[in-house]
C-alpha cells in the first residue's frame, strides 16, 4: 500500500471528530435510560426498569407510530410513483409547476399545515380524533420525498425508450409499468420509502397538533415524556425508538435489494 | 451468423399520404406515398431532421400519421393500431434493453408477453443466442455488455418473436468504426439470410449503400429519390442527392461545341445537355495523366491513406476537386498537376 501523507490522517482524524460528535449524544441519552439514577450517574448502576415503564406506560405509541409510518409508505407508493411517472413522462410547464407545488408541504412549517387541517375538517368529529387524520398530515408531507427520489432515477434513464422498446415486443401499458418501469426506478423506490417511513416515525410538529389524547405517537410521547416524567424514563423511551427503527430500516433495505433475476416466463 | 428459417411470411408495407405536423406546428414529413415490397431491405437516408426517423415511427406506430394518411401492412391499414399490436420487430440507436432482466430475460421477453409455453421459450432463446454467437452472455446482466454486444442482443430480442418486419432506427451509430462494419456486414447476412421485411435509418450514406436493396433518400420531410443504390449514386435525380451521396466535383463554365468549358481547361462531353453552366462527377472518374490534360491545376492538399492518395486539386477558383491516385509517389502542396475526366461520369443538375 502507498504512503498516506497527512492530509489523509488530518481527514480521517475529522471525519471521526464529526462521527463522535455525532454519536456521543445517542450513546449517552441511552446508557442515560439504563442508568438507575441519572443524578448520580453511571455509579447508580444499570437497570432495564425505565425501559419496562416506557414498555407499559407508552407501547401503544409505539406501535400507533410504527402502524402510521408503514400505512403512510403504502399511501406514498401508491400516490407517488404515478406521479413521478407521469411527471416524468410530461415535460410541459404544468407537470413542472405541479412538481413545485408539491414541495410546498415541505416548505410551509407543518405547523401551519396542521392549522390548515384542522380549520377545514377539524369539525368531522370521527375523522378528527381517528389516527388516519394523522395519517393525512403525515402523507401531505412526506409526499414529496417519494415523488421526489422517483422522479430522480425515472429522469436518468430513458424512459421513453425502455418503453417503447417493450411495446415494440408487444406489451400493454399495464405491462409496461409492472415489468419495465417499476423494476427500474426501484432504487428511487427503495431511498423514497426509507425517507418516508423515518419522517413518518419522527415527526413531531404537525403531529403534536393533530393528535388526541388517544392517537399519541411515538414523538409526542416522548415530548410528554421530558415534559412530564424523569429524564430516565424519556432517555429510555429514546433508546425503545432506536431498537424499533433501527431493524425496520435493515429490514426494509434487506428487503429491497435487488436479486440476480432469472428468466421469468410467467406473462404478468 | 447462420440463417434460421423464418416462419411468419415477411409483409409489404404501404404507406398512403402519410404527413406529419407535431403539436407546435412544425411539419417533419410531407405527405408521403411510398411501398416496400415483403422481403425488400429499405433504407431511409439523410440527414438529422430530414424525417427519415418520423417516417420508421409512423411505420411502427409509435407516431401516428396526420389524418388521411394510411399504413397499410400487406392489404390491412393498422394506421389505428398502436406498436404493440403490429407485431414488428424495433431495433434502437440506444438499444433500449432492459436493465432489469438478463440477457436471456429480454429476448425471452416478447415471447413471455405472448403467454408462449415454457419450453418454446426457452428454445427461442437459445436458437437466438446461437444465431447472434452470445451463447456465453445469456445469463449476462445488460449493464456488463459492450455496445456491439447490447446490439446483438436488441436483434435477438426484435427478431425472438418471428416480427412481421424489422424496423431498425440507427442501429450502429453508437458504435466506434470497425465494430460498425463488421456488425453491418452481419446484419446484411441476417436480413437477406432472414427474407425479412427491414426499414433501416441511417445518415451514414455507406451503411445505406451497404444493406439497402432500395434507398429513401429524404431532405426536409420530403422524398428526394429513391432507388437502387447504384441508381441513387450514378443518377443522382437532385443535387442535394448528388452531394449527399458519395463526394461530387463541381465545376462552372459553359458548354462549347461538345466540350465543357471552364477556368482550368476544357472537357470533352459529347452528350452535353444544351446550356449547362455547371459540370458534376466523382472523384473516381477523374484520373491524373502526364500529357493532353483536360483540366490544369495546382495540389492544394494531399493525404495519403494507404491504399491510395486523396488530392485536393485547385482548378480555376471554385471549390478544389477531390482526386484520388494510387500513385506512388508524394505529392507537394503547389505542385501542378494534370486531370482527364471519364466523360461517361460527367453529369449536369
Amino acid at each position: 500500500m502507498r504512503d498516506r501523507g497527512s492530509l489523509f490522517y488530518a481527514q480521517l482524524a475529522f471525519a471521526l471528530l464529526v462521527c463522535a460528535f455525532l454519536i456521543a449524544p445517542v450513546i449517552l441519552s441511552m446508557l442515560a435510560g439504563l442508568t438507575a439514577n441519572y443524578q448520580v450517574g453511571i455509579r447508580s448502576g444499570l437497570t432495564w426498569r425505565w425501559v419496562g415503564e416506557v414498555w407499559s406506560g407508552y407501547r401503544e405509541t409505539i406501535f400507533l407510530s410504527i402502524g402510521i409510518a408503514l400505512a403512510c409508505l403504502a399511501c406514498t407508493l401508491v400516490l407517488g410513483v404515478p406521479t413521478a411517472y407521469v411527471l416524468a413522462k410530461r415535460q410541459g410547464a404544468l407537470a413542472r409547476a405541479l412538481e413545485e407545488l408539491l414541495v410546498m408541504p415541505v416548505a410551509v412549517p407543518g405547523l401551519a399545515t396542521a392549522l390548515a387541517l384542522i380549520v377545514t375538517y377539524g369539525g368531522a368529529g370521527g375523522f378528527r380524533t381517528s389516527w388516519v387524520f394523522i395519517l393525512v398530515g403525515h402523507v401531505l408531507f412526506t409526499l414529496p420525498f417519494m415523488v421526489r427520489s422517483v422522479l430522480a432515477v425515472l429522469m436518468a434513464i430513458d424512459l421513453r425508450t425502455l418503453e417503447e422498446g417493450a411495446a415494440s415486443l408487444g406489451a400493454s401499458f399495464r405491462q409496461r409499468f409492472f415489468h419495465v418501469v417499476l423494476p427500474n426506478c426501484r432504487s428511487g423506490i427503495v431511498a423514497g420509502s426509507l425517507m418516508v417511513v423515518t419522517l413518518s416515525m419522527g415527526e413531531f410538529n404537525m403531529t403534536w397538533l393533530l393528535h388526541t389524547p388517544l392517537n399519541k405517537t411515538l414523538p409526542v410521547g416522548l415530548a410528554d415524556a421530558y415534559a412530564s416524567l424523569r429524564l430516565e424514563i424519556a432517555s429510555a423511551y429514546t433508546l425503545v425508538f432506536f431498537l424499533m427503527i433501527v431493524p425496520l430500516l435493515l429490514l426494509m433495505q434487506a428487503l429491497s435489494r435487488p436479486r440476480p433475476r432469472k428468466l421469468r416466463v410467467e406473462a404478468e | 451468423m447462420t440463417a434460421i428459417a423464418h416462419r411468419s411470411s415477411p409483409v409489404a408495407i404501404a404507406l398512403q399520404r402519410c404527413a406529419k405536423t407535431f403539436a407546435d406546428g412544425t411539419r417533419a414529413l410531407e405527405p408521403l406515398d411510398l411501398t416496400i415490397n415483403a422481403g425488400e431491405t429499405i433504407v431511409f437516408l439523410g440527414p438529422s431532421g430530414c424525417g427519415k426517423t418520423t417516417t420508421l415511427r409512423i411505420i411502427a406506430g409509435l407516431e401516428s400519421p396526420d389524418a388521411g394518411g394510411k399504413v397499410l401492412f400487406d392489404d390491412t391499414d393498422v394506421t389505428p393500431l398502436g406498436i404493440e399490436k403490429r407485431n414488428i420487430g424495433m431495433v434502437f440507436q440506444s438499444y433500449a434493453l432492459f436493465p432489469n432482466m438478463s440477457v436471456a430475460g429480454n429476448i425471452a421477453y416478447g415471447l413471455t408477453i405472448r403467454k408462449r409455453p415454457r419450453a418454446e421459450i426457452a428454445a427461442r432463446v437459445a436458437e437466438m443466442l446461437a444465431m447472434m454467437r452470445i451463447e456465453a452472455l445469456a445469463d449476462r446482466s445488460i449493464d456488463q455488455l459492450s455496445g456491439g454486444q447490447r446490439q446483438r442482443v436488441a436483434l435477438a430480442r426484435a427478431l425472438a418473436v418471428r416480427p412481421r418486419a424489422l424496423l431498425l432506427d440507427e442501429p450502429l451509430t453508437a458504435l466506434d468504426a470497425k465494430l460498425r462494419d463488421s456488425l453491418r456486414l452481419e446484419i446484411d447476412q441476417l436480413l437477406r439470410g432472414l427474407g425479412i421485411t427491414a426499414v433501416y435509418v441511417t445518415h451514414d450514406q455507406a451503411e445505406a449503400m451497404a444493406l439497402g436493396d432500395r434507398i429513401v433518400v429524404m431532405e426536409h420531410g420530403r422524398v428526394a429519390q429513391v432507388g437502387r443504390p447504384r441508381d441513387i449514386y450514378q443518377r443522382p435525380s437532385t443535387r442535394f442527392v448528388a452531394e449527399f451521396v458519395g463526394t461530387m466535383n463541381r465545376l462552372s463554365g459553359s458548354v462549347q461545341g461538345g466540350a465543357f468549358v471552364t477556368a482550368g481547361g476544357r472537357i470533352p462531353w459529347p452528350e452535353a445537355p444544351a446550356g449547362a453552366s455547371e459540370v458534376l462527377f466523382r472523384p473516381e472518374d477523374v484520373s491524373l495523366v502526364e500529357t493532353g490534360a483536360h483540366l490544369d491545376g495546382t495540389v492544394a492538399a494531399a493525404f495519403f491513406l494507404g491504399d491510395r492518395t486523396r488530392l485536393f486539386v485547385q482548378v480555376g477558383d471554385g471549390k478544389p476537386l477531390v482526386v484520388e491516385t494510387s500513385a506512388r509517389r508524394d505529392f507537394q502542396h503547389g505542385e501542378a498537376v494534370g486531370l482527364n475526366v471519364d466523360p461517361r461520369g460527367l453529369m449536369a443538375l
